[in-house]
Parts: structure tokens; C-alpha cells; sequence
């Protein structure tokens, strides 16, 4: 009986103290994941923030750290579209990268068909060349690509930039174009091919407004790869003018190497960088699909 | 997934064609020409006047002196460098990223906005992030030091880009910042295949956390993130705007790409930079094919 007491007592004793020692576990747990959050949310964001910053500093300012904007000066956004061209690459980048994506896409999209749905020989050993070509280093092409550009009459010139893009867009839109295509019913196909459809109404009319959303994710993927572009953007032009925005910021220069105007440096980076990161967080989740789809390969 | 093999060869070769002759004119007679070039002495100033010279740059025997690229120091040290830094920086992108998955493959409030922020770093062009991390880590002004000062770590500013024994540390920095995101991503879509019903099993028999993420989880999402590895180190083999714009020509964070670069442009010996070109791609078919071969399975598989 007494027995009985004692070891319902320590039972329950032990008990509480189990879910007690649980309770406080469960909140440890949930503050330090919290802290683990706010660590990734920092190291993610506070680069960019501080870019932002430094942007609106003037003169001596830039030369104490701060972690907030204490005065608001836009002469950075002012002086950069003064003292250089920069409206201009900025229209320059889009003139390329809208270009390079609408032929990229218009090329692969006959190509995309073949691969993904029709069965030949040599169908697999193409994909894989087309997955070598994406892999390629750039630099490897650089000489034999300035002779051909050179005899093309396209030196300094953004054609040279839309010509030599397709390397590294061409196999991108391809392979990720080709896996959207071979997820689509095999019925589609055998619909139109009853009515007698060629391949050229099979594409244009059956598939393509099928392909709409994965055209407009590959194209953006794309067309992010040919904006960010900065080896080919600097070795084949030459003048300010011709320049794209990656290479007009890298170029930015002071009086010295040691004077650089990093105010000016950073206004133009918060220029170029905010509408891409607005575009990237509008279709978050159709990049997430590209990406994946572009990625998961063999 | 079935094909219709209906269609003549002809069809076949039209639809095709526009993609075969877009690739061998940027990448396959360009290509072609850079290995040309490399057993030449052309300049860039006039690429039309040049003579064969074999072998002699990438090694020859001249007054009992072995010259070339393959006796170059410069060239090794640049070899060095890049395998340090895609070892290194894919490593750490890795782990990283896997980290951040498991984070983001959880359910929390707000889940929504932490997934959208860590796509910032990927969002932001290299050269932006290499000009944005040069300022942070400005040796006199830089908020990297102020912040370590702060905290006590340091006593005093370091040089981070300039100082030979931390750039290459500060250039590894910049690209785990930059590239995680995209490891992360593609980690979390291996992740959300998986079945739940594992998860709970594991829970329902008591398994540690700790212990169902090395037994249970990470070898099943090996694959798919071995992938995004294969992936990201061909990509870092030919790193070169982030190098260029944090540390410019310094030789101690010189990539091959770099080196081939200023050989072709700045210095303009066509032959010499086409040579270090043709090893460089050489390099990294050689990991390509190696990597197919070992994936050929899934590969075919796949389609």
C-alpha cells in the first residue's frame, strides 16, 4: 500500500519533471532555430542593405560606418548618370539581353521538338553535346571567337555581344525547353497527327501555347545569365558607349586606385540590382521550377 | 514517356539545324581556331599574320632552359589556385546549403519571406557583389572590420583584398555568399520529393533528428545534391569576374581563366593565351565526361 503511494509519487514526480525538462527543450529549440533564422536572414540580406546605404552617404560620410541613413543625398544617383553614359549602358544591356533571349528562344524552340519528342538516332549523344556546350569555359572560345567577330566587322559593336551570348544561352534554353517538352502528353501529338499536321503547325499552334509559362521562366533565366555577362561585355567592346552595365561598374575608376568613388560604385550597383531582384522575387517560383529543371541533369 | 518516330530524317535534320549551325559558329569553330592558334605566335594586334611554332607554348627546350606553359610558375600558381578555390568554396556552398534546406523545408510562420530573401544573393550580378563585398571589406572604411572590431576578433583593420595570405579567403567569401542560394534551392527541391510518410515512421520508431538526417535524409537526397556540386565546380573551375573585379591581376588569387585573359588581351600573345585556353578547357571536358560517364544511367533514364 505504502509502496504503492511512494511509487505513484515518484512516478508522478519523474513525470513532471519529464514534460518540464521537455517544455523547456521545446522553447530552447524553437529560440535557437529563431536565432539560426535571423543569422540567414542577416547574412542574406545585409550586403545589399548596406550597399543601399553607402549609397546615400556624401563626401566624408562614406568614410565612418553606419548601420542606418542618417541624411538622405541623391547626388550618387546623380553623378552616375553624369559622369558616364550609364543611361546608355543600361539600354545597351537591354538591347543585348532582349535580343539574345528572343533568338535563343526562336532556335531552340524547333530543337527542343526534335528532342523531346521524336525518337532518331543519335537523339541522346545530342543532348549530351548540348549539356558539354553549357559547361564550356568561356574563356576557351575567347581567341577564336575575336577573330570571328573581327571578321564579322562586329568589334565594338553590341552584336559581338549577341552573337557570342548564344553560347552559354543556346544550350540552356535547349535542355530545359526539351524537359518541359517531354512532360506534356503523348495524346497531344497524336491528336494533330491525325489531322495531318506538320511539324511546323504541330509547333507553332499545338506546343507553343502550351510551353507559354515555361518560355517565359527559361527566357528570364536567360535573360538574367546574358544581363550578369561580363567576360565577352569586356574584351569585345572598347568604347564607354558600347559598354553593358556590368562591365560600365566594374570600370567605374577615381583619380587613383585608392580613391575610388565607392558612393558612385554603389549607386549604380543599387540601380541595376533592384529590378532584378524585384523580377526574381515576382517569379520566385517559376525560377525555382527552371532552375531545377535546368539543373537535374543525368 | 514515349516518342512518336513517325517524321522522315530530313524533317528531322530541319528542326534541328537552326541549333547546329547556332553552336558550331559560337562554339565549336571558335573552339576550334583557340586550339589552332595555340600552336602559333599570333598576336591580338594582327591576327592575320602569324607562323606554326608546334609544341613551343606549352613547352620547349631553349639554351638548356625548359620554357612554355608547362614550365610557366605563374601558370601552376594560377592551376593551384582555381582547384584551391572550387575545393574550398564548393565545399562550403555544400554544406551551407544544405543547412539552409533543412531550414527552409521546415514549416514557421513567415517561411514565405525567409525563401524569397535567401534569392536575393542569387539575384545580384557577380560584378555588383564583387564591387558591394570590396567595399564591405575596404581595408580602412570597410563595415567587415568595424563589425570585427566591434566584437573583438581583430585589434586592427586587415587588408582583405590586398594583403596575399587573406584574398584568396575574401574571394572564396564573396562566391559561398553568392552561390549558396542556388545550392540551397536545388537541395530543398531534392528535399520536397521525398515521401513524408519516411519522416514519420522515423518519428513514430523514436529516431533522433540527428540521426534520421544521416540515415534517412541525406542519403537519399545524395544525388540530387551531387548534382548541384558537379554543377557548381565546373562552374568555379572557370571562375573570373568575381577574381578580376576584387583583386584585379594579383597573382595570389590569379584563376587559369584570369591568367589565360591577361595573356590574350593585355598582354596580347594570342598563341601563349590560346595554349592556357585549350589546357583549361581540356581540364574541365576531362570533369565533364568523367561526371557524364558516371551519371549515363540516370541520364538515360531521363530520356
Amino acid at each position: 500500500m505504502l509502496g504503492g503511494i511512494v511509487f505513484i509519487s515518484v512516478f508522478k514526480v519523474d513525470f513532471g519533471l519529464a514534460i518540464s525538462s521537455l517544455k523547456i527543450k521545446k522553447i530552447l529549440t524553437k529560440i535557437g532555430f529563431t536565432i539560426w533564422l535571423v543569422c540567414i536572414l542577416i547574412y542574406c540580406i545585409f550586403p545589399f542593405y548596406y550597399a543601399i546605404i553607402s549609397s546615400f552617404k556624401e563626401g566624408a560620410e562614406l568614410f565612418q560606418v553606419d548601420y542606418w541613413v542618417k541624411h538622405w543625398h541623391w547626388t550618387n544617383y546623380l553623378a552616375v548618370f553624369e559622369q558616364q553614359p550609364f543611361g546608355i549602358n543600361i539600354i545597351n544591356s537591354i538591347i543585348v539581353s532582349t535580343l539574345v533571349v528572343f533568338i535563343s528562344l526562336l532556335l531552340s524552340v524547333t530543337a527542343a521538338y526534335a528532342l523531346g519528342r521524336r525518337e532518331f538516332y543519335g537523339r541522346k549523344t545530342l543532348l549530351m553535346v548540348v549539356l558539354g556546350v553549357s559547361m564550356f569555359p568561356q574563356v576557351a572560345v575567347l581567341s577564336g571567337l575575336f577573330e570571328l567577330i573581327q571578321w564579322l566587322g562586329l568589334y565594338n559593336h553590341l552584336g559581338s555581344l549577341i552573337l557570342s551570348y548564344l553560347i552559354f544561352t543556346v544550350p540552356f534554353t535547349v535542355w530545359v525547353l526539351t524537359t518541359f517538352m517531354q512532360q506534356l502528353p503523348l495524346e497531344i501529338e497524336e491528336a494533330a497527327i491525325m489531322d495531318g499536321a506538320r511539324p511546323r503547325h504541330m509547333i507553332f499552334n499545338v506546343f507553343l501555347p502550351l510551353l507559354w509559362p515555361a518560355l517565359v521562366t527559361t527566357g528570364l533565366l536567360a535573360f538574367i545569365a546574358a544581363w550578369n555577362e561580363f567576360l565577352f561585355a569586356l574584351t569585345f567592346t572598347l568604347s564607354e558607349h558600347q559598354r553593358t552595365v556590368p562591365v560600365a561598374i566594374a570600370l567605374i575608376s577615381g583619380a587613383s586606385q585608392h580613391e575610388l568613388p565607392w558612393g558612385i560604385i554603389m549607386a549604380a550597383s543599387v540601380v541595376v540590382t533592384v529590378p532584378l531582384i524585384v523580377l526574381v522575387l515576382i517569379f520566385q517560383r517559376k525560377i525555382v521550377a527552371g532552375l531545377t529543371a535546368g539543373a537535374v541533369k543525368g | 514517356m514515349s516518342r512518336i518516330s513517325t517524321g522522315s530524317w530530313w524533317q528531322i535534320v530541319w528542326l534541328l539545324l537552326p541549333v547546329l549551325v547556332t553552336l558550331f559558329a559560337v562554339a565549336g569553330w571558335p573552339l576550334f581556331r583557340t586550339i589552332w592558334f595555340s600552336f602559333t605566335d599570333a598576336s591580338l594586334a594582327n591576327l592575320d599574320h602569324y607562323t606554326f611554332v608546334g609544341l613551343e607554348n606549352y613547352l620547349v627546350r631553349y639554351q638548356n632552359q625548359w620554357f612554355g606553359l608547362l614550365a610557366d610558375s605563374v601558370w601552376w600558381n594560377a592551376v593551384y589556385n582555381t582547384l584551391f578555390f572550387t575545393v574550398v568554396s564548393v565545399a562550403m556552398e555544400t554544406v551551407l546549403g544544405v543547412a539552409i534546406a533543412l531550414t527552409l523545408h521546415k514549416t514557421f510562420p513567415g517561411r514565405g519571406w525567409v525563401r524569397a530573401a535567401v534569392l536575393i544573393p542569387w539575384a545580384i550580378p557577380t560584378i555588383v557583389s564583387a564591387r558591394m563585398w570590396s567595399w564591405m571589406l575596404h581595408d580602412q572604411f570597410g563595415v567587415i572590420n568595424d563589425l570585427l572590431i566591434l566584437c573583438g576578433l581583430i585589434s586592427e583593420p586587415l587588408a582583405w583584398t590586398a594583403d596575399p595570405d587573406l584574398s584568396m579567403w575574401a574571394v572564396i567569401l564573396v562566391d559561398v555568399w553568392k552561390t549558396t542560394p542556388f545550392m540551397a534551392l536545388l537541395t530543398l527541391a531534392a528535399l520536397q520529393m521525398l515521401p513524408k510518410e519516411l519522416f514519420e515512421a522515423a518519428k513514430v520508431d523514436g529516431v533522433s533528428t540527428i540521426k534520421t538526417f544521416w540515415k534517412v535524409t541525406l542519403p537519399l537526397i545524395a544525388p540530387g545534391v551531387m548534382v548541384a556540386v558537379v554543377f557548381r565546380a565546373l562552374d568555379a573551375l572557370r571562375v573570373f569576374d568575381l577574381i578580376y573585379v576584387l583583386t584585379a591581376n594579383s597573382t595570389a588569387t590569379m584563376s587559369m581563366s584570369v591568367f589565360a585573359r591577361q595573356q590574350l588581351v593585355a598582354f596580347q600573345l594570342v598563341g601563349y593565351g590560346s595554349a592556357a585556353s585549350t589546357m583549361l578547357f581540356m581540364v574541365i571536358a576531362l570533369c565533364t565526361v568523367i561526371f557524364l560517364y558516371a551519371g549515363r544511367h540516370r541520364f538515360y533514364q531521363r530520356f
